[in-house]
């Protein structure tokens, strides 16, 4: 198997992953808004090593690339702001 | 860091960006649907969401994921010209994705037997529906992958390289959602 930018990738989005199900805040969490926040941004950290490195936009011309980067920090500002008014 | 592309050019084809982009906006609605309820209702929301079995919707991520680094792969080595290998590690990813349907109707199963329903509350008629819509594009995405798969395996041209590509852009798109949706649904 090759041990190429796609494998490191993947050993990233694993570890995004279990970070954010050990950090996940529990129903009686006194301050849940900090690991929920840490947790949407894991998240799109994760939709972006997705959209460069597996989608390959790394190497698509700019419009296409800046069409998605904006769209992911739109719904990033969009869902943060959303969390950030209920908790 | 490989460098297999090096000149600027959009993978996959044009049409089939426009249908991810227009998927991920329906989402993104999704996702602020979900956050508003949670918003007007946060009590109603922490108490339903504490009765998800978070294991499930983990364990679900780090399948799609690893499905998607499995297509990654396929199509990074189909691109090398080791074509038959690039269809081989497509059997991995179908696999995954057929795990994720596993967990999924378990889930469902397990919230259905104990009585809750789409008709329970706001909050399990979003889970359902959200999730239910998910769960039909990674049932899509499986009859894409095992098209692949057959294209894959047949004679290398160019045009195969492209609907390798773009129906691995697909269903990295399919992962994409999941990994915001899983955090709104079970985590925060």
């Amino acid at each position: 198997m090759v041990f190429n930018s796609i494998t490191i990738v993947w050993g990233l989005l694993f570890i995004g992953t279990t970070i954010s199900w050990f950090i996940a805040p529990e129903e009686d969490y006194l301050s849940p808004l900090l690991p929920g926040i840490a947790i949407i941004l894991i998240a799109f950290l994760k939709v972006r090593l997705i959209l460069l490195y597996f989608m390959d936009l790394r190497v698509a011309p700019q419009p296409w690339r800046g069409l998605f980067e904006a769209w992911m920090i739109s719904a990033c500002a969009l869902i943060l702001t959303l969390y950030t008014m209920g908790t | 860091m490989t460098k297999n592309v090096p000149i600027k050019r959009l993978p996959g084809e044009e049409g089939v960006w426009g249908f991810v982009f227009g998927d991920m906006v329906m989402f993104t609605m999704f996702f602020a649907t979900l956050l508003f309820y949670r918003y007007e209702n946060g009590a109603l929301f922490a108490q339903s969401q504490s009765l998800l079995n978070q294991n499930y919707g983990a364990m679900n991520t780090l399948l799609l994921l690893t499905s998607s680094w499995f297509v990654a792969l396929g199509v990074f080595q189909y691109r090398k010209g080791k074509t038959q290998t690039g269809a081989r590690l497509l059997i991995p990813a179908f696999a995954c994705g057929v795990g994720f349907v596993g967990i999924k109707f378990l889930e469902f199963g397990e919230k259905i037997a104990a009585g809750i329903t789409l008709n329970s509350n706001e909050f399990f008629t979003l889970y359902y529906m959200f999730t239910g819509i998910h769960l039909l594009h990674v049932l899509v995405g499986l009859g894409v992958l095992f098209f692949l798969w057959r294209v894959a395996r047949g004679a290398p041209d160019g045009s195969a390289t492209q609907t390798l590509e773009s129906g691995g852009i697909f269903w990295h798109m399919v992962d994409l959602l999941w990994i915001v949706l899983f955090p709104l649904i079970y985590l925060i």
